[in-house]
């Protein structure tokens, strides 16, 4: 017996049953399409938090304040933020790196009657580049308003679409908060990042905020790009000069904390591989149930069709013939429901990577390695009706009832 | 005719279980069966001539004697070589047709051709030859169920005579069918003898069928008790 008939005895067996054959089918189906889909989503969540992460940049360092302990509890404190002594000694030091040195303050926007509440960051020019959020339309802060602390403002494109709907804002002023404030540009749309929205902010120079708004000439955060060097290591050295700038002694822990998005990529994407690998995994075991429901109906299949196995020994069958032929029903089985195992994990995931604006990831490997498995699935859960089925006595076999 | 018989059994027994449930099915049975013979296997229900033929149809292995299918020792066969002979010299035909449901006259008649390798472009043209042989090419394209008795025990010898086998094994053929019917068969059967020389064993319960063979092996107890012409045996 070739294989072509083998199949064509197994497709029509198949066929000839088909409620039955798509029930025992579908543990395979469910578990393919299952493992497809968590696999594909998981990766379409790394890639995608890596965009978020690369958007902001990934050479990006950002410090800020952390705790100190006080006394001997160990009663943890928010530490203060860092003076303008610390901000020029990390700018004179690390010549050569930008740094965006940040004060943020919450206010309430006022454009005739319409208002709108967001986060104003004083900073300087270098924010649009370390950021990597450059200027759409008019000008960046020239060096008179940086030092002087002039009230003109930079709009991110969420607040223009707030306060200026149909008109151009270059040139208008607004309310910010107690001061008046000159519209000077207005900041590219930006892809959405983690936490807040980028494009819900308006920059002003660093002075302005420091005076008008805040009242103090602290700065709360530093942003820094790694450009001639790794991040790891302007980390390294930038951790060196602030704990010397803020006269930590040896042992002491760190009173700021250092946030480099590179490590912070690698992290999160360390995190949502075991994550994919975990619910692949739960998947898997679903295909395995799938598998033992293969068997089950295997085994009823081989005690009703006893006397069809009979004949056939009768008429000239080896026990492998028999053997193959049950082990090629549940492979073709088991193969099929992988197939659209296969087709309804690709489809669920275009869908869901749709309807939450996932990147869309499609991995060959992963799409093998489901169908792969549900060939194995038969095998391995067809191997023990197919071999019952042949070690039928014929005798018996053509007697029962 | 070959000077060999095509089945030559010398005190064959077959014994299942052991001790005090020892039953001895076949006891020390002996007969040959030269090619071309017609024979018929008569005997209450339980005297061993089910097991005889099992073991003539290579399906069982004699415990104790010998048994040579036209020379081959097939006690020194395994079960794949015992396929093998079934598949290319023993056709079989049973009481209950045991045709394969939801497959059409040709169909079940194509399937001992599938084990042998015959092409499959040969093999529905071999069916068909087959099926008109046995006067029913003109249902070939029919589900068994819409088959009357007697035409499924047709489909069931053209099945067996396709791959053109030297025995034909019969196990109570008219068993399920009427007198006429029954009579229609047993001339094929007789046909079929005569026109190709074809080996047949029959088991029969009637006298009226059995003694269309030429020769009648009586069973009893495990035992032939009588072996000769109908007219002898049936006296």
């Amino acid at each position: 017996m070739n294989i072509i008939d083998t199949l064509r005895m197994a497709l029509s067996a198949i066929f000839r049953n088909k409620i039955r054959s798509t029930l025992t089918a579908l543990g395979v189906i469910i578990g393919v399409a299952s493992v497809i889909l968590m696999v594909h989503l998981g990766q379409a969540a790394t890639a995608s938090v890596t965009q978020q992460i690369s958007s902001i940049g990934s050479n990006l360092l950002i410090v800020v304040p952390g705790t100190r302990e006080r006394g001997p509890s160990g009663a943890e404190t928010p530490a203060p933020p860092f003076d303008p002594g610390t901000y020029e000694a990390v700018q004179s030091d690390l010549f050569g790196t930008r740094i965006a040195p940040m004060v943020n303050s919450q206010q309430v926007l006022v454009r005739g009657t319409s208002r709108h509440s967001t986060g104003v960051s004083g900073t300087t020019n270098d924010y649009m580049e370390v950021r990597n959020h450059p200027l759409e339309r008019g000008r960046r802060f020239n060096s008179r308003e940086l030092s002087s602390g002039a009230s003109v403002c930079i709009l991110g494109s969420l607040v223009v679409d707030e306060l200026f709907p149909e008109s151009d804002p270059i040139g208008s002023t607004i309310r910010v908060g107690p001061t008046a404030c000159q519209i000077i540009g207005v900041l590219s749309q930006k892809g959405g990042s983690m936490g807040q929205d980028p494009n819900d902010t308006v920059l002003m120079p660093i002075r302005a905020v420091q005076r008008r708004l805040v009242g103090s000439y602290d700065v709360q955060q530093m942003h820094l790009s790694a450009v001639e060097t790794t991040p790891a290591a302007l980390k390294a050295s930038l951790e060196a000069l602030l704990r010397d700038e803020r006269n930590l002694q040896p042992g002491q822990s760190n009173d700021f904390r250092i946030f480099d998005m590179q490590e912070i990529l690698t992290t999160v994407q360390g995190t949502t591989r075991t994550l994919t690998i975990l619910l692949g995994a739960i998947a898997a075991v679903s295909l395995l149930v799938g598998g033992i429901g293969i068997m089950n109906i295997m085994l009823v299949s081989v005690t009703e069709r006893t006397r069809e196995i009979g004949i056939r020994l009768a008429i000239g069958a080896r026990a492998r013939d028999v053997l193959w032929q049950f082990l090629t029903e549940a492979i073709v089985l088991s193969s099929l429901g992988g197939l659209i195992g296969v087709a309804l994990g690709l489809a669920g995931t275009v869908g869901i990577a749709r309807r939450f604006g996932l990147p869309l990831v499609f991995s060959p490997e992963t799409i093998l390695m489901g169908f792969g498995f549900s060939v194995v699935i038969g095998v391995a859960f067809g191997y023990l009706p197919a071999r019952r089925a042949a070690h039928l006595n014929p005798i018996d076999a053509l007697r029962h009832e | 005719m070959s000077a060999e018989p095509i089945i030559r059994v010398a005190g064959i027994s077959k014994v299942y279980g052991s001790g005090a449930a020892e039953v001895r099915a076949v006891d020390d049975v002996s007969f040959e069966i030269p090619e071309g013979d017609f024979v018929s296997v008569m005997g209450p229900s339980g005297s061993g001539k089910s097991t005889a033929m099992n073991i003539i149809g290579c399906l069982d292995v004699p415990t104790a004697g010998r048994y040579e299918f036209w020379g081959v020792d097939v006690a020194g066969l395994d079960h794949e070589e015992l396929a093998l002979l079934r598949r290319h010299y023993i056709g079989f035909v049973f009481q209950g047709f045991n045709l394969l449901p939801r497959m059409t006259a040709a169909e079940n008649v194509q399937l001992p051709l599938i084990y042998k390798n015959v092409p499959n472009s040969n093999r529905r043209s071999m069916a068909l030859e087959a099926l008109e042989s046995v006067g029913l090419s003109h249902r070939a394209d029919h589900d068994p169920s819409e088959l009357s008795g007697g035409q499924k025990q047709r489909v069931a010898i053209a099945r067996a005579l396709v791959t053109e086998p030297t025995l034909l094994l019969a196990d109570e053929p008219t068993g399920n069918l009427d007198t006429t019917t029954s009579s229609e068969i047993l001339d094929l059967l007789q046909r079929l003898n005569r026109e190709r020389t074809l080996t047949i064993v029959m088991v029969s319960h009637e006298p009226e069928f059995a003694s269309r063979a030429e020769r009648i092996l009586y069973f009893v107890d495990g035992r032939i008790t009588r072996d000769g012409t109908p007219r002898e045996v049936l006296a």
